[in-house]
């Protein structure tokens, strides 16, 4: 079986398979260089990392080889200010890409990136040059949006809809949910239900500052939208116009990740912590929950995960599932990989010892 | 004509050997070497062509005030370094 598999990490970029038992993981390149997204192109097979260089900036790397070879490319940035020399100290800069999204199958070459601060950049040519979405970028609104988890707000779920590539949703931390029916031209606000416990009162159910940690549709059901939210579960079945609050999830509803199965909207899995202020498992049992009715009851797999004595965490980009809905995997920032079997019932552990992971990716080919 | 050295650090990523290069000022100096390798311009300067904030840059062995602006003079004989911040992990 082919390496069906990808670990982007702090400290490098990896490919497993993970149907070979004992397989080792092979470094695709970016070694000790941390990979802050990782994107395989299904519709011509390309593969795309984003580094966060820290010292030296966010870089773009393609290979048209998995990884035996890369070209390094101009990197999604902003038009300098131009008043002469510099921006000031004001100007916007790229921080780093922390999502990187191919886009309809009916529009080759296309991509999208997702950055802090919270910009969206669009590629037409396969990441050779960036057009930053000023109709999202000019929102009056963004004025309101803060950083969680770090000094500025980002964007880490951008959604096409597989049914109809011109609509676009898009997750913001802490900016909300963004909706395009017309490919990025234009905007509606949507995220309505959600709630802000870390807000004063009357600003609670804002949708402008909501803090979505991840965002997930179902692929043939995209108007079932789910939600890890800073402060708990929702799910929208509108598309992401409106959420309701889901508080069923034991141990914990606090998270950064989910997945949706792609066929049957009523199942999604997520990762829970104790909470906001506590980012380890409850009681050092580790967990994923699994809803298979929408949210009205969930199950707490964890046969063949550590229990009692683990302080894992998930990132948001960290979960996935394949096509089929069957298997899952997870890493976690203390550098364990995991495979789950049968929708989650079982899992395996095939490293405990990568860098901190930042995502999983299926290799769907 | 001023030289511009750059730290080690730099190599892992893509090809930077010292450069002469005309400039009375640290972003003339800078702005001539980004012509000549395009690709480096990201890995010193930010989106508005500021100094990145882990990146020092000296005029001999003095480290520049204008990290936004790059003004500072640089004359003929002058030497300019292009280090890395101490940090990470």
């Amino acid at each position: 079986m082919a390496e069906d598999l990808l670990i982007a990490t702090r400290k490098g970029l990896f490919a497993l398979d993970s149907g070979n038992a004992g397989a080792a993981p092979r470094c695709l390149g970016f070694l000790g260089d941390p990979v802050s997204s990782v994107l395989y192109d299904p519709r011509d097979g390309t593969l795309y990392a984003a580094l966060n260089l820290g010292h030296f900036g966010h870089k773009l790397h393609r290979s048209d080889d998995f990884g035996t070879s890369w070209q390094e490319l101009a990197p999604p940035a902003f038009t300098a200010a131009g008043n002469g020399e510099s921006g000031g100290d004001k100007a916007p800069s790229v921080n780093f890409v922390w999502t990187l999204v191919a886009g309809g199958s009916d529009q080759p070459g296309r991509l999208w990136a997702g950055t802090l601060p919270g910009a969206l950049f669009r590629s037409d040519d396969r990441g050779e040059s960036w057009h930053l979405i000023e109709s999202l970028w000019n929102q009056p609104s963004r004025k309101d949006w803060f950083g969680g988890g770090y000094d500025d707000p980002g964007i880490h779920s951008i959604i096409v809809d597989p049914q109809d590539s011109r609509k676009l949703t898009v997750g913001i931390s802490c900016g909300g949910v963004w909706l395009s029916e017309d490919g990025g031209e234009s905007w509606q606000l949507g995220g309505k239900g959600l709630a802000a416990d870390y807000m004063p009162p009357d600003r609670i159910d804002d949708p402008s500052i909501q803090d979505p940690h991840r965002l997930a549709v179902c692929a043939a059901d995209p108007s079932r939208v789910w939600c890890q939210h800073h402060c708990g579960i929702f799910r929208s079945d509108d598309g992401g116009r409106s959420f309701v609050v889901i508080d069923k999830a034991a141990p914990s509803g606090f998270g950064f990740a989910v997945v949706v199965h792609p066929a049957e909207a009523e199942t999604a899995w997520f990762v829970p912590a104790v909470k906001d202020e506590c980012r380890v498992p409850v009681d050092g049992r580790f967990v994923v929950t699994r809803t298979r009715d929408g949210g009205a009851s969930f199950e707490a797999l964890s046969q063949g995960l550590p229990q009692g004595t683990a302080y894992d965490l998930v990132y948001r980009h960290a979960l996935d599932v394949d096509g089929r809905g069957e298997r899952l995997a997870m890493g976690s920032t203390t550098g364990a990989l995991w495979l789950g079997q049968n929708g989650g019932e079982t899992w395996s552990l095939l490293s405990a010892h990568f860098p901190p992971i930042n995502q999983v990716a299926f290799r769907e080919t | 004509m001023p030289r511009v050295t750059f730290t080690a650090n730099l190599q892992r990523h893509l090809d930077c050997p010292s450069l002469d290069v005309e400039g009375g000022r640290v972003v003339e100096v800078l702005a001539a070497v980004f012509a000549q390798r395009p690709m480096l311009r990201s890995y010193i300067v930010d989106d508005q062509g500021r100094l990145r904030r882990h990146v020092n840059v000296f005029v001999n062995n003095v480290m520049i005030s204008d990290r936004d602006g790059l003004g500072d003079p640089v004359g003929p004989e002058d030497e300019v370094f292009v280090f890395q911040a101490l940090s990470g992990g």
